[in-house]
């Protein structure tokens, strides 16, 4: 593996990455376009988030991967394999040991610190790509803070459907200044964006954008005033594994009749608070 | 503290790829790469083209890896070429310099210098030859042999070199052709700085010529067929040959070919396509003006330079509601590594978000507000 360089590329397309981070953390949920080199996963699964991965990991730091909320994912052990190898730093599932986190889709459910990062993936880092497909006219639209089309889509699907219609990716306003897509987390996710201690970077490779959020950044999820913004809803719904409550939870099928059972979406999560809990229940004194 | 282990999918990972290789392998014959180099040659230019990587041992070896998928092979060589410094840029390449091994024009029925068929299958019918089935090295020699001895009864001692001149020029000698403004604009680099639109020509050529072969043909005949220019373009010139590369010496510019360094040659496939067009002449007058598109990949690659050629008449000349003539429809559609990735990114878990999505759903069908 010595055949390449520490933490893959060369240093002058790290040091680009790490301009356009700069630009991006100094503007709050302004797109900054940089120019993505290819990797050796494919575009599309995550490349946006690997490239500022690797553009901003030192030898001393210790790395989490998540897909999904999952550490176990395939395209998660792909990417921390990858990373590992490029790198030889130390890894973990724990977010609170982890000092950069990336993650597809998720904001783990232990709070991160104002030592921690978080890298984000994203596909369509275009809030406004639904209603406006030209790049051009959309950073138009943006410079001029012209929302209109986004606040109609909403307006929309409440006429339709009584409520806005959003799944994950719902949209938010950073900063009272740009329109930003959250990626796709789930609505759940979106309020803990906001004022959130870490730092979180975006990464979308494919399309060659790179966004960030500063430590404590004001994050809104759009809603109007008679029409607040509802996460998903887990009310009355238990992790069957750890006992949690309150947390994102995967909904999981069995047979026919049988009814859905729930997991926490988290893994590190879910697994940290079984450990705890059967040391519990051995009567050990918890470790802190 | 101690760091907790990630297991898992770890495994089942490690059995999948062992089980691609055993796939690649278990008929109990590997391609060498060299085999693949002289055999496979329209499937190198190819992946060389997409992978904008001249390099034709590496893309061999991709494909001996991707296991002739071009998808993956390009793939293999674009990232691949993420890892090398951008160490010098080239000077710029005459293309009248080109070492000509075929060039035809189908505008005129001769050309000064003549009609140079080269090598190609377009002269070819196109049924299977089951003599390859059982051809061997003894028979490769001895046609080998034979076809030397032919050539050698029919070439002059010396070969005159000749420039030839450029259809095109022809064609502006007459004033049928605009002569344009030589524009030494320094292109940027879109492996180096994104694409921001409006695009420089220089980033749509860069992005054309590196399109995915099937998806640049498939625009560009979209394009004359009717969801566009809607015109029949002529190709003036469609030249393979070979193009020297030289670099200025690293410690200053230098102001003639002589003093650069010599780094080697490309083969390539240019083409040059002429489009009629209506313009206003003087005094409101209708005119006919004919334009031009132009087509430049690596390798012997003739429908995509072709079909490239169209592309950039397309986009020099926008036409509002025609995605062929849409510069950001085009231009983000037709790579290969983003386009496979994105479609292969399908195959990836999406629980959360489906979730999400089926949230909603129930929400509203509910009658919750």
């Amino acid at each position: 593996m010595n055949k390449y360089n520490f933490a893959f590329f060369d240093e002058q397309s790290k040091r680009e990455i790490r301009r356009a981070l700069l630009k991006a953390v100094a503007i709050p949920g302004y797109q900054v376009p940089f120019a993505s080199r290819e990797m050796p996963i494919a575009r599309g699964w995550g490349t946006g988030g690997l490239q500022v991965m690797l553009a901003i990991v030192g030898k001393k730091d210790v790395i989490k991967v998540i897909d999904q909320g999952s550490d176990d994912s395939v395209n998660a052990v792909s990417i921390r394999k990858f990373i590992q190898q490029m790198t030889g730093v130390l890894e973990t599932a724990e977010t609170s040991e982890a000092s950069i986190v990336q993650s597809r889709h998720r904001v783990p459910e232990v709070p991160l610190t104002g030592e921690q990062i978080l890298i984000l993936q994203v596909p369509i880092p275009e809030p406004l790509r639904e209603t406006e497909q030209s790049e051009l006219r959309a950073k138009r639209l943006h410079a001029e803070k012209e929302y209109s089309g986004v606040w109609l889509s909403l307006f929309e699907q409440i006429m339709k459907y009584g409520c806005t219609a959003t799944g994950a990716d719902h949209p938010t306003m950073v900063h009272e200044r740009y329109v930003m897509s959250p990626s796709p987390i789930p609505r759940y996710d979106n309020r803990r964006l906001n004022d959130c201690a870490a730092l979180i970077l975006f990464g979308a490779g494919r399309e060659k954008k790179i966004y960030a959020l500063p430590p404590y950044t004001k994050v809104e999820s759009l809603a109007f005033v008679d029409r607040p913004f509802v996460s998903e809803s887990m009310h009355g719904k238990i992790c069957r594994l750890c006992g949690a409550e309150g947390v994102f939870l995967d909904e999981s099928v069995q047979a026919a009749g049988a009814g859905p059972f729930y997991e926490c979406n988290d893994t590190g999560y879910c697994r940290q608070r079984q450990s705890s809990k059967s040391r519990l229940d051995r009567g050990e004194q918890s470790g802190d | 503290m101690a760091y907790v282990a990630v297991k898992g999918g770890e495994a089942a990972i490690a059995e999948s790829i062992k089980r691609l290789r055993y796939e690649r392998l278990r008929e109990r014959r590997t391609i060498a790469v060299k085999a693949i180099r002289s055999g496979l040659r329209a499937l190198v230019d190819r992946v060389m083209s997409e992978a904008s990587l001249y390099a034709k041992e590496l893309a061999a070896l991709a494909i001996k890896q991707a296991e002739g998928n071009p998808e993956e092979a390009t793939f293999l060589l674009r990232a691949y070429r993420s890892t090398l410094p951008r160490k010098y840029y080239s000077r710029l390449t005459s293309m009248g310099s080109m070492f000509v091994e075929r060039r035809i024009s189908a505008a005129f029925k001769d050309i000064a210098g003549g009609q140079l068929l080269g090598a190609s299958a377009d002269y070819t019918h196109r049924l299977l030859d089951f003599n390859l089935e059982k051809e061997t090295s003894a028979n490769v020699r001895a046609w080998l042999a034979a076809f030397q001895r032919e050539q050698e009864a029919e070439k002059p001692s010396v070969m005159p070199r000749v420039e030839l001149p450029r259809v095109t020029d022809i064609l502006r000698s007459e004033g049928l052709l605009r002569r344009m403004q030589q524009d030494d604009t320094a292109p940027r680099d879109i492996t180096r700085q994104s694409m921001t639109f409006p695009a420089e020509r220089s980033e749509r050529l860069q992005t054309l010529t590196r399109g995915e072969s099937g998806a640049v043909v498939a625009l560009g005949y979209a394009a004359i067929r009717g969801y566009g220019l809607a015109a029949h373009p002529t190709v003036a010139a469609l030249m393979v040959g070979r193009v020297a590369i030289t670099i200025d010496y690293p410690l200053g510019a230098c102001d003639s070919d002589d003093e650069a360094l010599y780094l080697g040659q490309v083969r390539v496939t240019e083409v040059d396509a002429i489009i009629p067009a209506a313009k206003k002449g003087q005094g409101g007058k209708q005119e006919i003006e004919i334009r031009l598109g132009y087509g430049l990949c690596f390798g012997q690659n003739e429908s995509k330079a072709i079909a490239m050629s169209v592309l950039d008449y397309c986009l020099e000349h926008p036409i509002p509601d025609s995605p062929v003539h849409d510069e950001e429809f085009v231009l983000t559609h037709i790579d290969s590594v983003e386009a496979s990735g994105f479609i292969s990114h399908l195959k990836l878990p999406h629980y959360v978000t489906f979730q999400s999505e089926l949230d909603a759903a129930r929400r509203i069908n509910r009658g919750e507000r």
